[in-house]
């Protein structure tokens, strides 16, 4: 046995004078920053971290998150591609009613309900969505659809479909709209409006043939050399989308569309620095599902925020969420917005940091930091402090400047109850009054209380 | 005061979105600053720009900076614009207290810490609550546990024990202050020379004063793994004692496996006996109790056992005898010098009370006084709850001695020190002040308070055994290396005549 054998090095948990003893007899400690758990955590700790299930649940699912690939295969319509009948309405975050919804949200189901022409206008869409009459609302998530933001996906909107070869999951994400008034931020004037039509009418169609006609495209590849390329793939995506343009622009060029259309579309996509986050995200959401429903395993498949709760999914819980008042970002606000203009957090992107990017690959783009007015050192620790709450690196997403270590990536309920460091989110604010828009974008944690409620019930789940 | 404003079009100067964001920022902070949009010219920002109550300037295009400030008044909004420019400047300075590309933040987990060395073993002393899910990631991290805690539940620690034993690691503890492994000590640990001697100690201090002894007859040690007070108890049934004792059957340094443990159960007792018979080296159980073999009885045994020569523990007396008081008072810091000098004594004295009583009946009250004979387990869980162990924090001990010297029935003041790695730097510093102080108080009341130190010392300890014992002896103290014998010197002055 190689304790007897080794040169003695050691961990030290606990009381300082027993590393200092050991020091002091020439022995190797690496002392361990302990501190006390969330408050009255201990027996649900003590019960899952029992739980003989779930060293190799875990192994399991953080291994088929880091083995899922992505891969654009389709664009299509959400009615053809999930089915959506007329009147119903996707969202972001945990599912939530109209009386519920914040801001943000209320004004991107205003916008979505005239974009299908089921309102005369904001005011009778409004009063519709009020009685409940003609729109149903369910979470984006429990229709394997990802959506930034409000993250309203209505049936005649256009979705990138990506497929995981890997494991055969299929995720969903709408089409990025742009900066600024645009329905994602709760935005639904006409320009909003107009924008959406042309994406549908235009873009949607113009990708689909581009799409189909270049073949599967590597999501998960351009992944991996934006973050080599100073994005981190939720609040800053500029060289992905550019990557991304570069693969279709030959069969777009080729697609016979009038080159209107085509210089259209090209302009559209290359000004939007964050088209690429809707190809991220359901590339992120196929990695966590594929980690799904692994009994025992204490894994988060899923954080995302409605705009009024904060909740995140467990592998080894099923599709039940655990939710808690969201955050409000903090950050840097656009024009002469500020703090009072925002909303909570909101939007389905965490996906991102629950794969191992955005928030916790904060290092590979120093330049997120400053959005609260951090330095390139504040980066670089923000990632390395993720790694204190994860089961793995991700080999396939590298980040520079820590000698090319994989992001830190599978967030463990345990860890996060343990050290009681929050995940660190990357986002972009949206105002809290409907209509308004985007008001300016930073960085978020999730309520703490969420992750002791997972950890009951992973403990409930536990046998013995 | 009229209001001033401007907007202005820089061509050609580039800046990300967010330094512009920060910019814009710190000009609208600015005082008398209403209003500042500093931002590339794109047509969101011309849009917004003219929602902010701007004139959007002609011709401005995206790879143009705008600059639009509104103020209070004209010097408002001179140092408006004076702050965009040196705001601008700061943005590419970089930050004067940069420390390049930073430092990794300390290990905030068990396994977190083992993954960044090459550690074999975790030596964990987080409170007993919160010791199970360190232990745990340990040993999942591949990693030996030492756990030094206490009050961790049986069923906690019997969990740990399995899942040690499926992974081929050894779990020390809960509640194992003494480890010495390829001679490095651990927790409270002697500084004990390498030798033919493998320990498997389910007693702390136990395995202290036994090493100690077997020091004497220059006999070393090869490892003492520590298993817990509790691992021959029926409940975990000696999981981590057979363990160790396999690991030192199979270990090529040690000739003699040595077990000693407090009072364990029958059946685990017998379990451990059958078990030993399978090994492949001699065996000594070292199963201590009353009607056993004391803890120096036992190191003679083994000297024997390897066919060296015993030489007796060092002791170092020759104080007059006591007057006055009539009963044994024990000051204890480590549990089973306690328990053992109870077993000496009361085969003499009868009743000794304890708030570790070898009999139910024998239990002290919770104000831990008595009138005949008392010992004390400072050590004890009860105890050192919200404070360190006696042998690192020796208040309440010190407090104690003074009480025992003010109180008349006290005749003989009977105490361990316990040196080693991990145990107070200098203890005889605060211990003879305080022993000098009370035999003078006894004085005052007409008596001679006898005091006997068990010291349970190396010659190597980093505390210097001699200087320790010399000092103890100035105060007035008898010094005895062997706890039996400072024990059996106790209930002597005790039970005989005055001076």
């Amino acid at each position: 046995m190689s304790l007897l054998d080794a040169e003695p090095v050691v961990v030290n948990a606990g009381v300082p004078l027993f590393a200092d003893a050991l020091a002091d007899q020439a022995v190797p400690v690496t002392t361990v920053d302990w501190r006390p758990p969330m408050e009255g955590t201990e027996s649900a700790l003590a019960r899952v971290m029992a739980d003989p299930r779930r060293p190799e649940a875990n192994a399991l699912a953080v291994s088929r998150l880091l083995s899922a690939g992505a891969e654009l295969v389709d664009v299509r319509p959400a009615s053809e591609a999930l089915g959506m009948a007329e009147g119903t309405f996707l969202h972001a975050g945990p599912p939530i009613d109209w009386d519920r919804a914040s801001g943000p949200l209320r004004g991107a189901l205003i916008g979505a309900m005239l974009l299908e022409g089921l309102a005369a206008g904001p005011d009778d869409a409004q009063t519709r969505l009020g009685r409940g009459a003609g729109a149903t609302l369910d979470s984006c998530h429990h229709h394997r659809a990802v959506g930034p933001m409000a993250g309203v996906i209505s049936p005649s909107m256009w979705l990138f479909e990506l497929r995981d070869p890997e494991h055969g999951g299929t995720a969903y994400c709408s089409l990025n709209e742009g900066l600024g008034k645009v329905l994602r931020y709760g935005a639904y004037g006409p320009e909003v409006i107009e924008k959406l039509r042309w994406m549908s009418a235009v873009l949607g169609p113009l990708l689909q043939t581009a799409v189909r006609a270049t073949g599967p495209i590597d999501v998960k590849a351009i992944a991996a050399q934006m973050l080599q390329m100073g994005d981190e793939g939720h609040n800053r995506n500029r060289a992905g989308t550019l990557m991304f343009l570069r693969e279709l622009l030959p069969a777009l060029i080729d697609s016979g569309a009038p080159t209107s259309d085509v210089a259209e579309a090209v302009r559209f996509v290359g000004a939007n620095d964050h088209f690429f986050l809707n190809l991220g995200m359901p590339a992120c959401k196929l990695a966590t599902d594929a980690a799904r429903d692994v009994p025992g395993s204490t894994l988060v498949v899923a954080m995302a925020r409605n705009g009024t709760d904060f909740g995140i999914q467990v592998s080894g819980t099923g599709d039940q969420w655990f939710t808690g008042p969201a955050n409000t970002p903090e950050g840097l606000y656009l024009g002469s917005f500020g703090p009072d203009d925002a909303n909570p957090d909101i939007g389905d992107s965490a996906i991102t940091e629950t794969a191992g990017i955005g928030g916790f690959a904060m290092a590979a783009a120093p330049a997120i930091v400053r959005f609260v007015g951090g330095e390139v050192h504040d980066a670089i620790e923000a990632t390395q402090l993720m790694y204190e709450i994860t089961l793995a690196e991700n080999p396939a997403y590298q980040i520079p400047v820590l000698d090319f270590r994989g992001s830190p990536t599978g967030i463990d309920v345990t860890k996060v109850v343990r050290t009681g460091i929050l995940p660190h989110i990357n986002t972009g604010m949206a105002g809290k009054q409907a209509g308004v828009g985007q008001v300016g974008a930073g960085l978020v944690n999730p309520p703490a209380e969420i992750f002791p409620a997972a950890l009951e019930a992973l403990a409930a789940a536990a046998p013995g | 005061m009229a209001a001033g404003s401007t907007v202005e079009v820089r061509r050609g100067a580039y800046y990300d979105s967010v330094t512009l964001m920060q910019v814009s920022r710190a000009v609208t902070q600015v005082d008398g600053v209403q209003a500042a949009m500093v931002a590339m010219g794109t047509e969101l920002n011309l849009e917004m720009l003219s929602g902010m109550g701007f004139e959007p300037p002609d011709g401005a295009g995206v790879n143009d900076l705008l600059v639009a400030v509104r103020a209070d008044d004209a010097e408002a909004l001179g140092r408006g614009v004076a702050e965009v420019d040196a705001a601008l400047a700061r943005s590419s300075a970089g930050g004067s207290s940069s420390t390049g590309l930073g430092s990794a933040p300390a290990p905030r987990t068990t396994g977190s810490a083992a993954r960044r060395s090459n550690a074999r073993l975790a030596l964990i002393s987080v409170p007993g609550q919160h010791a199970f899910a360190e232990a745990m990631d340990a040993l999942e991290a591949g990693l030996s546990v030492m756990i030094f805690s206490d009050n961790v539940p049986v069923e906690q620690e019997v969990r740990l024990k399995d899942e040690g034993a499926r992974r081929e690691l050894l779990v020390m503890g809960p509640d194992c202050g003494t480890a010495v492994v390829g001679g490095i000590g651990l927790g409270f640990a002697n500084a004990v020379r390498p030798g033919p001697v493998g320990l498997v100690a389910a007693s702390g201090t136990g395995a202290q004063q036994l090493m100690c002894m077997l020091e004497q007859s220059d006999v070393g040690i090869s490892h003492c793994l520590g298993v817990g007070g509790r691992d021959l108890s029926a409940a975990v049934a000696g999981r981590s004692t057979k363990q160790a004792m396999a690991m030192l059957d199979a270990d090529p340094a040690t000739e003699l496996v040595l077990v000693v443990s407090k009072p364990p159960d029958n059946d685990v007792a017998a379990d451990v006996a059958a078990y030993a018979q399978t090994l492949t080296k001699p065996v000594i159980l070292g199963l201590l109790g009353p009607g056993q073999d004391d803890i120096t009885t036992l190191a003679h045994r083994a000297v024997d056992a390897l066919g060296r020569d015993w030489t007796e523990p060092f002791s170092w007396d020759g104080m007059p005898p006591p007057r006055g008081g009539s009963a044994l008072r024990g000051l204890f810091a480590g549990g089973t010098l306690c328990d053992e000098a109870m077993i000496i004594a009361s085969a003499a004295l009868g009743a000794i009370h304890s708030n570790i009583p070898l009999r139910p009946d024998w239990a002290v009250g919770p104000d831990l006084r008595d009138e005949g004979h008392l010992m004390l387990d400072f050590g004890d869980d009860a105890l050192t709850q919200g404070r360190a162990h006696p042998m690192i924090d020796q208040r309440s001990r010190l407090e104690r001695i003074a009480v025992e010297g003010a109180d008349p029935s006290c005749r003989v003041l009977l105490m361990d020190v316990v040196l080693g790695h991990g145990a107070h730097p200098d203890p005889a510093s605060e211990l003879a002040p305080a022993i000098a102080a009370a035999r003078s108080q006894a004085r005052e009341t007409g008596r001679d308070l006898a005091v006997v130190v068990s010291l349970c010392a190396c010659h190597d300890d980093p505390q210097v055994r001699r200087t320790q014992a010399e000092t103890l002896r100035e105060a007035g103290a008898s010094i005895y290396l062997s706890n039996a014998a400072a024990a059996r010197r106790a209930v002597e002055l005790v039970t005989g005549a005055d001076q």
